[in-house]
């Protein structure tokens, strides 16, 4: 096997990779913000999915459906957190956990009446079809806009956390909502927010997924088992945890896949069983 | 004018009980100790008036806002600050970070660094450790950055429980000289203490609670002189 076939393979799994990042970045924030464990998350990537399609073949635009659907679905998610999981909060953990669960079947249910069960294909943008020469193979430029898009949405949250008034409200709501009450934020309205950003990374997820997999109602059960993979092998709760295992998890799978195909899809179980053993709080987890 | 006021205040930890109507008012410019026993029910007077006891009855009115409708943000930014016991300085964040929550929810016409510039004149053991991890500070300094939080909103009327518990001595001379200043620009004290002398030569007038109820009311000076009194209700 000659290295340049290895090294398109790691691209790979980096832009498959970038998609986790994301997806894993929503179900860790809304975990770290709100002690919620979303099981409709996966859910919510795959009507992501479909809002995208859904406003791209409306506008005949894949960007209006990459724009539109993150913040449809994000204000979609405010609902649930209004709506469905405010009333659960004081209560045990297993409550909002079952609601999303629930949820979750909901979705896929739903989607699978509006749109039926069988995949629809996503057409990739036509300024992003075709590869691009990296030197060492040909690489498809729509995963190079991926990985690209991924680094600008990572900067951007970064930003948003460390630089501005309300990432601080972010940050010390997470370890402290009292005292954020007793300094005067009505830290409910930051829980929502909390919620409508982790779905909307979620869509985005899916929406970017799309010319990538099939889109197809079953297409966010996998990506809920990883994204909590990601989660766990990064440390609950640690952003940058999320980023290094979804790359960690991306690129294992993309090599296994490679070497030995019949593997690909247990490898990061393997992977996480491995951190568990030796880290059990996870690479960038903190000790309870 | 009462800055403060509670009438008949009940309160309740799930089925028990707390506060049997309790009764206090603050003059605008006073400082109140309120003192009395472990478990007398000191911590949950001033957490019933914040907003963060589950089931409360009764009148609260601050600055001739009613509180009791109130949710515990709204409080603050009414003017109402807390030092709470555990002083809950957020972990994760620096010094400076954590006075910046003072501000967060500011009326906006206080300047972010202006005001921290202010804070760290008053607080000089701050102003070295701006960009240190706030918990990496000693228990006193973790203290003092808690009251200079509850200060950098400039508030009316600050609530402070138990402030000088478990720290040294110089810092808790330190505390009572920053007390004194913030009344002579006529911010409002109610004082919760275990350290009772200390207390009452801060506050122009001492209540004590007993079980959940206002025993005992006078001017510091009076409950200073009483030993008997003190003994009955404050010894630990």
């Amino acid at each position: 096997m000659d290295t340049e076939l290895i090294l398109m393979q790691l691209f790979s799994g980096v832009a498959l990779g970038a998609i986790l990042v994301i997806t894993a970045l929503g179900l860790s924030i809304i975990f770290g913000m709100l002690g919620v464990v979303n099981f409709a998350h996966g859910a919510l990537f795959m009507v992501g999915a479909y809002a995208g399609l859904w406003v791209a073949s409306l506008t005949g635009s894949f960007w209006w459906g990459l724009l539109v659907a993150p913040i449809m679905i994000g204000a979609f998610g405010m609902i649930i957190e209004f709506v469905l999981v405010r009333p659960l909060y004081g209560r045990s953990i297993d409550d909002p956990l079952l609601l999303t669960f629930g949820l979750g079947y909901v979705l896929v249910e739903a989607v699978r009446i509006i749109f039926g069960s069988d995949g629809i294909p996503f057409p990739t943008p036509p300024q992003l079809i075709g590869v691009v020469d990296l030197g060492v193979g040909f690489f498809p430029i729509y995963r190079l806009f991926v990985i690209g898009l991924v680094i600008l949405v990572l900067l951007l949250l970064w930003l948003g956390l460390e630089k501005t008034r309300f990432g601080l409200i972010v940050r010390a709501g997470a370890r402290d909502p009292t005292i954020m009450r007793v300094l005067g934020v009505d830290i409910g309205k930051v829980w929502l927010v909390v919620f409508g950003l982790g779905v909307g990374l979620a869509a985005l997820g899916g929406v970017l997924a799309g010319p990538m997999r099939s889109v197809n109602p079953e297409m966010g059960s996998l990506v809920l088992a990883e994204a909590f993979v990601v989660t766990v092998i990064g440390g609950l709760g640690s952003l940058l945890g999320s980023i290094v295992a979804g790359l960690l998890v991306g690129i294992a799978i993309s090599m296994t896949a490679l070497f030995a195909p019949e593997m690909a899809t247990i490898v990061m179980f393997a992977l996480m069983a491995v951190v568990l053993l030796i880290r059990p709080q996870g690479l960038f987890g903190k000790l309870a | 004018m009462a800055m403060l006021e509670t009438k008949d205040l009940h309160a309740w930890y799930g089925p028990s009980h707390i506060l049997h109507g309790v009764s206090i008012s603050v003059g605008e410019g006073e400082a109140v100790a309120l003192v009395g026993r472990n478990g007398a029910g000191k911590t949950t007077t001033i957490r019933s008036i914040m907003g963060l006891m589950p089931k409360t009855t009764g009148t609260l009115c601050f600055a001739g806002t009613d509180l009791m409708s109130m949710r515990a943000h709204d409080r603050y930014r009414l003017g109402l600050a807390y030092v709470p016991e555990e002083r809950r300085i957020v972990p994760g964040l620096t010094v400076r970070e954590n006075l910046q929550l003072g501000l967060v929810a500011g009326r906006g016409d206080i300047s972010e660094s202006a005001a921290i510039d202010e804070i760290a004149e008053s607080f000089p053991r701050l102003k070295e450790r701006l960009g240190q991890e706030a918990v990496t500070m000693s228990g006193g300094e973790q203290q003092m950055l808690a009251i200079a939080r509850a200060m950098i909103g400039r508030p009316k009327m600050i609530l402070l429980d138990e402030p000088s518990e478990g720290i040294m001595p110089v810092l808790v001379e330190e505390m009572g000289a920053l007390f004194r200043r913030l009344r002579t620009q006529g911010v409002t004290l109610l004082l919760v203490e275990q350290n009772v002398e200390w207390a009452l030569r801060l506050a122009d007038r001492a209540v004590i609670i007993d079980q959940g109820e206002v025993v005992y009311e006078s001017s510091s000076a009076a409950l200073l002189a009483d030993k008997a009194i003190q003994e009955r209700y404050c010894a630990v």
